[in-house]
């Protein structure tokens, strides 16, 4: 009985092992094996030129992690990054969709237009921002903001950590909106339209129809997006190369910016593999209880 | 009937506002890009040219091998696109619609994968290139995007091979047809929508892929695109018409892309999941 079960096994390892025998090696050569040895090599001094752990540092790089300033700096933007594009796009993101979805002329054309940043490299949008937001009077933002009498004197918006931080959210807000546009537009046309009829001979404003109606059936949707737009928050760092280069002072730096700098940079690979093995836990934590909390709620 | 045409054109109103936000950088790239020479920003800002002159793209074509470039991009972001997508199928389909033991663990593995960007384990990354010969190739850059880019394409085409009946398969396999039949003749050709879909955003994916072309790409020929931007940049410093001339080559190819295929990509909004960088 055990032995025809084995073979049994066996003979549909067979069957599929064609199938699935490249991915398999090709997921467990660039993303498992890194994903394990990247945490051996943080608790190791490690030479990168003969690839050898050599002495068993315990927690020696943690400990420097968790009392350098540098550290606690790159966590505090990204933290503030990933909170503002996140709330940003997911609160645009739904005005644009239910804006379209309310339409009738022209749904197409304000999708592909405000899809428009989604598809454009982040190098190039990135570089853009930069020369939108050039310091002095002949900047794009600044001249707006002077001609519209909203601010006296133009400002040097990368030249100071708060201005710059602001600067990155807005650019991850406006690249990413169109994104969550279009998933927000998909499972509003799963809502049948009956129930805004409904809702509307029962004498409900729109206002009302949108918090009772929309933003609950939307709430699987949201939580979706939640954990996309937490990851790729905090895995982003094309734009602060791009637009601030770290600076001022390295000052603007997130995370995944600190470790690429740790490690080409100042070459210190066991060091960057800490980083990278905290900011890693952090990411799976939060998509975990986000995961946990999604299906909670739909239980 | 007045109370909704005010309410309609407030409606408009609104995304018109959303739609110049999102176009009126992409039209003061143009337009700068249309400029003489601005080593200084113009004032007033100029948001349409005022006058055509494609100089600066003639300029950043010549210059620095960009033409090379561009050729390198599409080379490897055609290629790791290929494989992504044949072995995404081939592994979606092993899961979908073959049991075997070990299935439900096996998937989780890729699930947990998922979780964690790849690029937080560029150390590990960077020595198994190394051992394996495989910096400054673009065989080397190509696998490397294959692998990080595979576990996520299997679990969405996965969901979609869910969808068919198996009764389907079924059929075909009483008139003699084989697993490889049921998956060249019946799946592939049944999921073409979500091929398409998954293909053209893995495609402008690898095409904008920026850190480990960087690392892993010394030799400045070899270069690719979004590199060599950040490199043009560093060398025109403040050059920003030829800067941009050379950007806006760079973002042709993924618009061209984008504009016909957007009926796919606009209608398959829930599919598109989790591929966005």
């Amino acid at each position: 009985m055990q032995k025809e079960k084995i073979s049994r096994g066996l003979n549909q390892w067979l069957e599929v092992l064609p199938y699935i025998l490249p991915s398999l090696i090709l997921v467990t050569l660039f993303v498992i094996y890194p994903l394990i040895r990247n945490i051996q090599i943080s608790f190791f001094d490690y030479n990168i030129l003969k690839n050898k752990t050599l002495d068993f540092i315990e927690f020696k790089n943690y400990k420097k992690l968790f009392t350098s300033k540098e550290f606690y700096l790159a966590l505090r933007n990204t933290i503030i990054y990933t909170t503002a594009t996140v709330a940003g796009q997911l609160f645009f993101g739904l005005i644009l969709a239910n804006l379209i979805n309310c339409i009738k002329k022209g749904q197409t054309f304000f999708k592909v237009i405000t899809y428009l940043p989604v598809v454009t490299s982040w190098v190039v949008v990135s570089l853009l921002f930069k020369y939108i937001f050039a310091a002095g009077k002949s900047g794009l933002v600044n001249y707006f903001l002077v001609s519209l009498n909203l601010i006296s004197t133009s400002i040097a918006w990368l030249q100071n950590v708060e201005s710059a931080n602001f600067v990155l959210c807005v650019f991850g807000i406006w690249k990413g909106v169109g994104w969550t546009m279009l998933i927000y537009f998909a499972s509003l046309q799963g809502i049948s339209k009956t129930m805004y009829e409904a809702a509307v001979i029962d004498g409900a404003s729109a206002l009302q129809r949108f918090y009772k109606i929309t933003l609950p059936l939307v709430k699987n949707t949201t939580l979706y997006l939640l954990t996309v737009l937490t990851i790729g928050g905090f895995g982003a760092y094309i734009h602060v190369m791009m637009i601030t280069n770290g600076g001022p002072m390295g000052q603007t730096r997130e995370l995944m910016n600190l470790v690429y700098d740790t490690a080409f940079i100042s070459w210190n690979f066991s060091y960057a593999s800490a980083q990278a093995v905290i900011m890693g836990l952090i990411i799976f934590l939060l998509s975990f209880v986000q995961r946990k909390i999604t299906k909670e709620m739909e239980n | 009937m007045r109370q909704k045409s005010i309410n309609n054109s407030f409606l408009y109103f609104g995304l018109v506002l959303f739609a110049i936000v999102a176009i009126i950088p992409f039209l003061y790239m143009f337009s700068t890009s249309m400029l003489e020479s601005s080593y200084s920003i113009p004032f007033p800002p100029k948001l349409f040219p005022s006058r055509i002159n494609f100089s600066n793209y003639f300029t950043a074509w010549k210059s620095n091998n960009f033409g090379q470039y561009f050729a390198n991009s599409l080379l490897v972001a055609t290629s790791s696109t290929l494989i992504i997508m044949f072995v995404s199928c081939l592994s979606a389909f092993g899961f979908s619609r073959i049991k075997f033991p070990g299935r439900e663990f096996l998937f989780s593995i890729f699930l947990f994968s998922m979780m964690v960007p790849s690029i937080t384990n560029i150390t590990p990354i960077f020595t198994i290139m190394k051992s394996l010969d495989l910096i400054d190739s673009y065989f080397g850059l190509t696998l490397l995007y294959s692998g990080i880019s595979i576990a996520s394409n299997t679990y969405f085409l996965r969901n979609f091979f869910l969808i068919f009946p198996h009764e389907l398969e079924e059929a075909m396999t009483i008139d003699g047809g084989t697993r490889w039949t049921c998956f060249l003749h019946l799946l592939l050709p049944l999921s073409k929508p979500a091929i398409a879909t998954f293909g053209i955003l893995t495609f402008a994916g690898n095409w904008d892929e920026f850190l480990y072309a960087l690392i892993f790409i010394k030799t400045e020929s070899k270069r690719t695109l979004p590199i060599a931007i950040k490199l043009f940049e560093g060398q025109h410093l403040n050059n920003w018409s030829l800067i941009f001339a050379a950007s806006l080559i760079a973002i042709v190819p993924i618009l061209i892309i984008y504009i016909l295929f957007q009926k796919y990509l606009i209608k398959g909004g829930s599919l598109d999941g989790t591929l966005k960088e």
